[in-house]
């Protein structure tokens, strides 16, 4: 286990550089930081050259790449155009969005889950049906229009909710959590209906029940147990989805997370946030990844990590 | 039992970080809401708040409220007047003596004197602060020293500018220029305490000013409360206990929340709401001419379109152009048909002429035609209008524009709109002089000047002039325009100048801008001022 984890962790290194260097291309690519860095009226050429000699933009870009790195790994991502370290950005933006996806991810399990049990378990009774349908609504609705609808609706109508996000505390993320997650909820209710139903006709089920033991048991410690590995799979790789995702959940509910740092990096051309948010992303989806593999071992007793 | 060991390692590692995430979402409740204190939407400000930094409206607002300048800008006509100023003196239209008002003291007590300007304006042109707005500072005698085009900075301070005695100073500046005094209205030239040198960190971290608020807590990226500061001693005291600004992901959010009485001020309507603003708001909308501009610039760069003849295809692009109808349906009168290069703000006096365009830009479809015809066509057979699709409406009504052009030319294909995906790759591409047909061209005033509309963007190597136009008559006029001290002979000047543009078609102008706003029952009294930027201190709560 111990040595599959250190094995895992190694793995990463080449895929973390790797990303890290495509980004940076990509964004190099978008055109010259100090164009956006001087806004609308410009700035005259003189302090243009001086910002990109600060900037360290005049080097080459493998230079520029190398010196990126050089800092990463010394805890520095460099300073965003308005002056604050984008580590600062970080760590007022990834907790607002990392709350905000657990609140999506548990309504995914809790609800998700739930429904595709009850569905899996009375296929084609009107419940099963009623759902599927339901899911199908959900996953071809575009989420800005949930978003947008949900907002009008709880927020200006009804007056439930306060239409925007101020602080981001876990209460007002719920109505976003759900937004961000309904698409995802859809597909793990549909995972998990599928694989429920075809491990109800499997033969430990059929051994569990013909031992006698109570209805609950067999379904949640024979029956779920074995049904949830790929569903658990689709909410590992979710998680890092969610995370980056949520540039459109995050603008239209005012959340001051991770999508609308990236958001506005990318209009202003502002590099450095840009790359180093990313690079952080690269790192949490690796890491669920592992996770997500080291539950299969925890799920399934025939996987075994040595 | 080595599985369930594994479950345990599993599940506290996912509980860890929860845990991790579930602190740090305390705080920043900050600006507190008793009294009369109002909300008012707000983006991230794209610099540092420094003043001589601070080139957009978002920046702008905050220091429109914490600071005051030797002049300023009356929110209602635009016209300069002494603020902090006692009096400004000139016999040359060179050199100027400023004397500045007793009693005035940034809100942490410092007194403001003839220093606190001139150590301003020194570390605003200074290259090596990389101050957005050095330029501005681009008049004053030994500006090329301290900020030289090329190679190093050869002087720290400019040595057109003295401090004569605690209340007096003296500018020399290296051109005649009489319409210097009225530009010490803009941001830039704001008076900075003693705090901004000795500790720049902190002055930035929480900006100190002189103006009738106070910043009492400024969460980066999130919101600023400024207060009312009481020991204010200018005559625009705040009305109100103070304003907090809350920054915004969209502002098709804030005006959710306006609606939702979860906000007081919403300075920016979305254009796809303003179709419902008026049955939203009613009478709590505001739709004020602001000084912006938005015009279609050409690359003079470019052989094509810099040829003789050509002013024809340019004037005949301009008439093939139906204004009236794109503002009307597509802007929903938030803008107007632009017949000069300048804005209404500035007022006739000011220099604004309806008409000066003539016919020129009236919509005459038949005329167009003939007029790109004679000129020998669009170049390449085919009209591209490059713009940047990641704000505003610009795709909407560049569309339209295209659209208007098609029709009068009778041909499907004549023009099409070309999207930059971001602004700053469409700033990237006008620099390096890439355009290969017209391009979108907007201009927010600096200052309500007549000149501040011609000279950035027409006069030869100018800052703004991404298109390169250059033609000796205009520069001659505008020199003989800024050399002229009766403000009345030298707008006509500068009107003059503006005739050039128009006979050359330099570019076309399209419509002025107006500023929006929508506010909650609970306020009175708001009112956008020509750079449209709410009048915080004038604002009534309750």
């Amino acid at each position: 286990m111990g040595r599959y984890v250190a094995r895992r962790l190694l793995q990463m290194v080449p895929v973390f550089v790797g990303a890290t260097l495509l980004i940076f291309l990509m964004v190099n690519v978008m055109g010259d930081p100090v164009a956006g860095l001087c806004g609308e009226q410009g700035c005259d050429p003189a302090t243009a050259a001086q910002l990109r000699r600060e900037l360290g933009l005049d080097k080459p870009l493998w230079q520029q790449y190398l010196t990126y790195m050089g800092n990463v790994f010394t805890g520095d991502f460099g300073t965003a155009f308005n002056g604050q370290p984008v580590t600062e950005l970080m760590a007022t933006a990834f907790p607002v969005t990392v709350r905000l996806t657990v609140v999506a991810v548990l309504l995914e399990i809790a609800v998700g889950i739930t429904l595709g049990v009850v569905t899996g378990l009375r296929r084609g009774r009107p419940v099963d049906t009623g759902v599927l349908l339901a899911t199908l609504v959900v996953i071809s609705v575009p989420t800005f229009v949930t978003g947008l609808l949900l907002q009008l609706l709880l927020g200006i109508r009804w007056q439930w909710i306060k239409p925007s996000v101020r602080s981001g505390t876990f209460d007002e993320l719920i109505v976003p959590g759900l937004v961000l997650a309904s698409v995802s909820l859809a597909y793990v209710t549909r995972l998990t209906r599928t694989s429920i139903a075809e491990n109800k006709r499997s033969d430990y089920v059929r051994t569990a029940v013909a031992k006698g033991l109570p209805r609950r048991r067999i379904i949640t410690r024979h029956l779920l147990r074995n049904s949830l590995i790929p569903v658990v799979t689709f909410i590992g790789t979710d998680i890092g989805a969610l995370m980056g995702g949520a540039i459109v959940t995050e603008r239209i509910f005012n959340i001051h997370g991770v999508g609308y740092q990236l958001y506005q990096g990318i209009l202003r051309q502002n590099t450095q946030t840009v790359v180093g948010f990313v690079t952080v992303l690269v790192l949490v989806f690796l890491v669920a990844n592992l996770l997500v593999d080291l539950l299969y071992a925890v799920l399934d007793p025939r996987i075994r990590y040595a | 039992m080595r599985r369930s060991a594994h479950a345990r390692w599993a599940v506290g590692a996912v509980v860890t970080a929860l845990a991790a995430t579930a602190c740090g979402s305390a705080g920043w409740s900050g600006g507190g809401n008793g009294g009369a204190v109002l909300t008012s939407s707000w983006g991230d400000p794209q610099n540092p708040l420094e003043p001589a930094n601070t080139n957009e409206v978002q920046g702008g607002k905050v220091l429109d409220m914490i600071f005051r300048g030797l002049k300023k800008y009356d929110p209602r006509t635009g016209r300069a007047r002494d603020w902090l100023a006692r009096s400004i003196e000139t016999r040359d239209s060179r050199n100027f003596t400023i004397r500045i008002r007793r009693g005035w003291t940034f809100s942490n007590g410092e007194k403001v004197t003839a220093r606190s300007f001139v150590d301003a304006w020194n570390y605003g042109a200074s290259l090596r602060n990389n101050q957005k707005n050095a330029y501005f500072f681009g008049y004053i005698d030994g500006y090329d020293r301290v900020h030289p085009d090329s190679g190093g900075q050869r002087a720290d301070t400019l040595s057109g500018l003295r401090v004569v005695d605690d209340h007096t100073f003296t500018v020399r500046l290296n051109q005649k220029f009489s319409g210097f005094p009225d530009t010490l209205g803009y941001a830039a030239f704001a008076p900075l305490p003693r705090l901004f040198f000795t500790d720049h960190a902190a002055w930035v971290r929480k900006p100190v000013g002189n103006g009738p608020y106070a910043i009492a807590s400024y969460t980066k990226g999130a919101q600023m409360y400024l207060r009312k500061w009481d020991g204010y001693p200018g005559p625009d005291k705040a009305r109100n206990d103070g304003v907090t600004l809350l920054v915004y992901t969209d502002s098709n959010t804030a005006y959710t929340d306006l609606l939702a009485g979860n906000l007081d001020l919403a300075d920016d309507i979305p254009a796809a709401q303003l179709k419902n603003v008026k049955g939203d708001l009613g009478d709590r909308y505001i739709n004020t001419p602001a000084g912006i501009i938005q015009t279609l610039a050409f690359p003079f760069y470019d052989r094509a379109w810099n040829r003789p003849g050509m002013e024809k295809v340019r004037t005949g692009l301009s008439m093939a152009i139906n204004r009236r109808q794109i503002t009307d349906t597509i802007f929903r009168k938030t803008r107007t048909p632009a017949t000069d290069w300048t804005s209404p703000v500035l007022g006739a006096a000011g220099g604004y002429k309806a008409g000066l365009c003539g016919r020129a830009c009236d919509y005459d479809p038949a005329r167009a035609k003939q007029l790109i015809k004679e000129g020998g066509g669009i170049p390449g057979g085919r009209l591209r209008i490059t713009y940047n699709a990641d704000s505003g409406s610009h795709k909407e009504w560049i569309d339209a524009v295209c659209n208007s052009v098609n029709n009068a030319l009778g041909d499907d294909k004549a023009c099409v709109g070309n999207p930059v995906g971001t602004f700053a790759d469409f700033r990237n591409q006008l620099g390096r002089h890439k355009m290969t047909g017209p391009f979108r061209a907007g201009w927010q005033m600096d200052y309500p000047l007549i000149q501040n509309f011609l000279q950035p963007l027409y006069y030869t190597g100018a800052s703004s002039n991404d298109g390169r136009w250059s033609d000796e008559d205009f520069d001659r006029l505008v020199d003989r325009a800024n050399a002229e001290t009766d403000t009345a002979r030298a707008v006509a000047l500068f009107q003059k100048a503006e005739e050039v543009v128009r006979d050359h078609m330099a570019a076309i102008p399209l419509w002025y801008q107006n500023g929006n706003a929508g506010y909650s029952d609970r306020l009175s009294h708001v009112a956008l001022n020509p750079f449209s930027v709410p009048v915080y201190n004038e604002i009534k709560v309750g």
